[in-house]
């Protein structure tokens, strides 16, 4: 019944091991937006995903990184085809899911799942948290007579006291909130699980906690993550290779040692330089790369690279005939020398740690 | 009371001691600051962290005296000598900004939205300098928003808040706050709203609001890194009350507290490869009917009978001026947090069982 497994071919310098699981190709997403008054017409749109595409690959987490805006949160829901794609296209096992209807989607949702950024509002209040996790197994038919027991291991899987089952959601602190959102991704055994922003609401010794947990069912049910934060610490951690975002464009990716020891695009430099280390020598010591001031509205991103109202190299170190090529050419996303995907003109390592 | 203590050196600007707030609440007193005390030297800076829920919010807004009128303050908070708690707010008016300044978390509900930034700052202006004019406080606005780093200020001295971005707004409140050349910037959790890049333009500006006024900093957190970057002492708060303080390298390098180790335990590092992060299990106690003893001990793997029982005092526990408030802070000499907290992670017996085990009701459409 379903098409034999045809991959795309993979992109050309964007690492990873393993047979790709999802592939991701020149997938856009534009959210309309209207105009005041009776007749609402659509008079522009937000470029939130513009032609991103990547791979990911068996038992790996792919870290998706970017600040507020950047369309990191829309292009993991787009993935899931939570929103619908304005195009380009998501495979999974052979299957085109941008096309598929909700009810078509159904049987994929088994093997795509997701865990959501505030524990306090993905969680149902009025049912208890065994219902929770029941509920995925009941939708798709797999809460048989051991139904009950399942539950039970699924919340001694995740950390949590199985008695508690029969508990509500307000009744449990937010880092066990958020083990309960993920006994519930668990509960179908997916193959993928999207994790969006899924510890940037917790309090660093509770965060801990539920990353290592993250990591321990990764080693041993070999499931694929696509990890979407804020947080590069918490990134460098957990994934194998990051994926930069910035205004709904890939600006970097590359294996997470390699990003942050010698990252290529003035972009992820400043995001580098900018995080604070816990370490009052090294922080003092530091070189750092700021950038001027706040993100453009992606209503009207700027033309050619999206980077350059920002760009420390753009305003210090370019010559006006150089310039050029960021006002009017699009930087596409290849390598430069650097040895990885970077998407800037003048493209150039340099180490920061 | 102005009279200087003279058994201490007359340097400190704020020096608090033994506060304490509590909230009368329907289930019960809710005590969220329990005897904390610091003192800050002229232009020094000092960072609070804790995680949320440890009252380092309210120790702030008990010393600028912002609580709402249920709340019980005791102990003493003096700036200059000077007792401020029991003072009326149109008192304490005359201490804040000029003396005490502050910075507060989220810039959209410190700025007022009906009226420019430019009117806010010359607001706080005249507060202290009645005689200055319209115009020359308007003058002052734009040359305090140019200082803060923001661009064109003669633009935008008028434009309102929802005008500007979450960076842009916190500007505003930092130029506020150095307006009338305070001696003490509390800045809470100023950074906490905004992206990272974001946040190191306001650190910057921070910085420069210091070095421009000479104030010394109170700096509430609850990123180890921004306090590592930012601060010459550090205080951490756990339940209410500071559990360990000292110069920042002895915090961080040499730790005398379990709470702290177990919070530098827990932070992946952008700088090195860590194999397993070492999470402190449970969560915080509730500030309701708080159990005698150490608050830390349910979660603290140091953990013995006279942790349930008493609570330690803060005492000296290393180099001069660093004070754990743990009964075996010796015992964490040389101590890593991995030797010290279990990485725990997945029930791994769970674990093991769930990888095995098929779905219960395989029926997938072949």
């Amino acid at each position: 019944m379903t098409a034999p497994a045809a991959l795309l071919p993979p992109l050309p310098g964007h690492g990873g091991t393993g047979e790709p699981v999802l592939q991701v190709r020149d997938l856009v997403k534009h959210f309309p937006v209207l105009s005041r008054g009776v007749v609402r017409r659509r008079v522009g749109d937000v470029h939130a995903v513009c032609g991103v595409s990547f791979d990911l690959h068996e038992n790996e987490t792919l870290g998706l990184v970017g600040e507020s805006g950047s369309g990191k949160t829309t292009l993991a829901r787009t993935v899931l085809n939570l929103e619908r794609a304005t195009s380009g296209s998501v495979r999974y096992g052979g299957r085109e899911l941008t096309e598929l209807s909700r009810r078509r989607m159904r049987p994929l949702r088994r093997d795509l799942q997701i865990v959501f950024q505030d524990p306090y509002a993905s969680l149902d209040p009025r049912i208890s948290v065994h219902e929770i996790i029941a509920e995925p197994l009941r939708i798709h038919g797999r809460y048989g007579t051991r139904g009950a027991d399942e539950v039970r291991e699924l919340l001694r899987l995740v950390g949590l006291n199985p008695e508690h089952g029969n508990r509500f959601a307000h009744e449990f602190s937010g880092g066990q909130r958020q083990r309960i959102g993920i006994a519930r991704a668990l509960a179908l055994r997916p193959r993928v699980i999207v994790l969006d922003e899924p510890v940037s609401a917790l309090d660093v010794s509770i965060q801990a906690g539920v990353l290592n947990l993250l990591m321990d069912l990764q080693s041993e049910l070999g499931l694929s993550f696509l990890f979407v934060a804020h947080d590069l610490s918490v990134m460098r951690h957990v994934a194998g290779r990051v994926a930069v975002m910035y205004l709904g464009r890939l600006v970097e990716i590359a294996p997470a040692r390699q990003l942050f020891a010698r990252p290529a695009h003035p972009y992820t430099q400043a995001l580098v330089s900018a995080i604070p280390l816990p370490d009052p020598r090294k922080e003092r010591a530091r070189k750092r790369i700021t950038v001027q001031g706040d993100v453009p509205s992606p209503v009207r991103p700027p033309s050619g690279c999206r980077f350059r109202t920002r760009c420390p190299k753009f305003a210090a170190q370019l010559t006006e005939s150089e310039r050029t090529a960021c006002v009017e050419e699009v930087p596409a996303l290849a390598d430069r020398g650097s040895g990885n995907p970077v998407a800037c003109h003048y493209a150039e390592s340099i180490e920061l740690l | 009371m102005t009279v200087i203590d003279p058994g201490e050196e007359s340097g400190a600007v704020l020096d608090v001691t033994g506060l304490s707030v509590e909230f009368p609440t329907e289930d019960g007193i809710v005590r969220a600051v329990r005897g904390v005390g610091y003192r800050l030297e002229r232009g020094e800076s000092l960072g609070i962290v804790g995680e949320s829920g440890s009252g380092k919010s309210v120790t702030a807004l008990a010393v600028m005296g912002l609580l709402p009128r249920s709340a019980r303050v005791r102990g003493s908070v003096r700036f200059e000598g000077a007792e401020l708690l029991g003072l009326s707010d149109n008192q304490l008016s005359d201490v804040r900004g000029r003396g005490i300044a502050m910075v507060f978390q989220d810039p959209m509900t410190s700025l007022n939205p009906v009226y420019p930034v430019g009117y806010q700052i010359a607001e706080t202006l005249q507060r202290h300098h009645p005689d200055l004019t319209k115009r020359a406080a308007r003058e002052r606005a734009v040359e305090l928003l140019g200082t803060v780093g923001i661009p064109s200020p003669e633009r935008r001295v008028d434009a309102y808040p929802h005008e500007m971005s979450g960076g842009m707004r916190q500007r505003v409140v930092i130029a506020i706050a150095m307006a009338n050349d305070p001696d003490v910037i509390i800045a809470d959790e100023p950074t906490t709203a905004l992206d990272v890049t974001v946040q190191a333009q306001i650190l910057d500006a921070l910085e420069t609001a210091r070095a421009e006024t000479g104030a010394a900093l109170v700096l509430i957190t609850h990123d180890l890194g921004v306090v590592a970057g930012h601060t010459d002492r550090v205080a951490v708060m756990y339940a209410g009350r500071i559990v360990e303080t000292g110069p920042v390298e002895d915090i961080f390098y040499a730790p005398r507290m379990p709470y702290t180790l177990g919070l530098l335990g827990s932070l992946p590092r952008l700088d090195r490869e860590e194999e397993r992060l070492t999470p402190i299990t449970g969560s915080p106690p509730s500030l309701l009917n708080l159990p005698p003893g150490c608050p830390f001990a349910p979660r603290c793997p140091l953990r013995r009978e006279v942790c349930d029982s008493t609570e330690p005092p803060l005492h000296q526990a290393g180099p001069v001026g660093h004070l754990s408030a743990c009964h075996f802070a010796a015992e964490l000499v040389g101590a890593g947090a991995d030797q010290v907290f279990d990485a725990v992670g997945a029930d791994a017996e769970a674990l093991a069982r769930f990888a095995d085990t098929a779905p219960s009701t395989e029926e997938d459409p072949a």
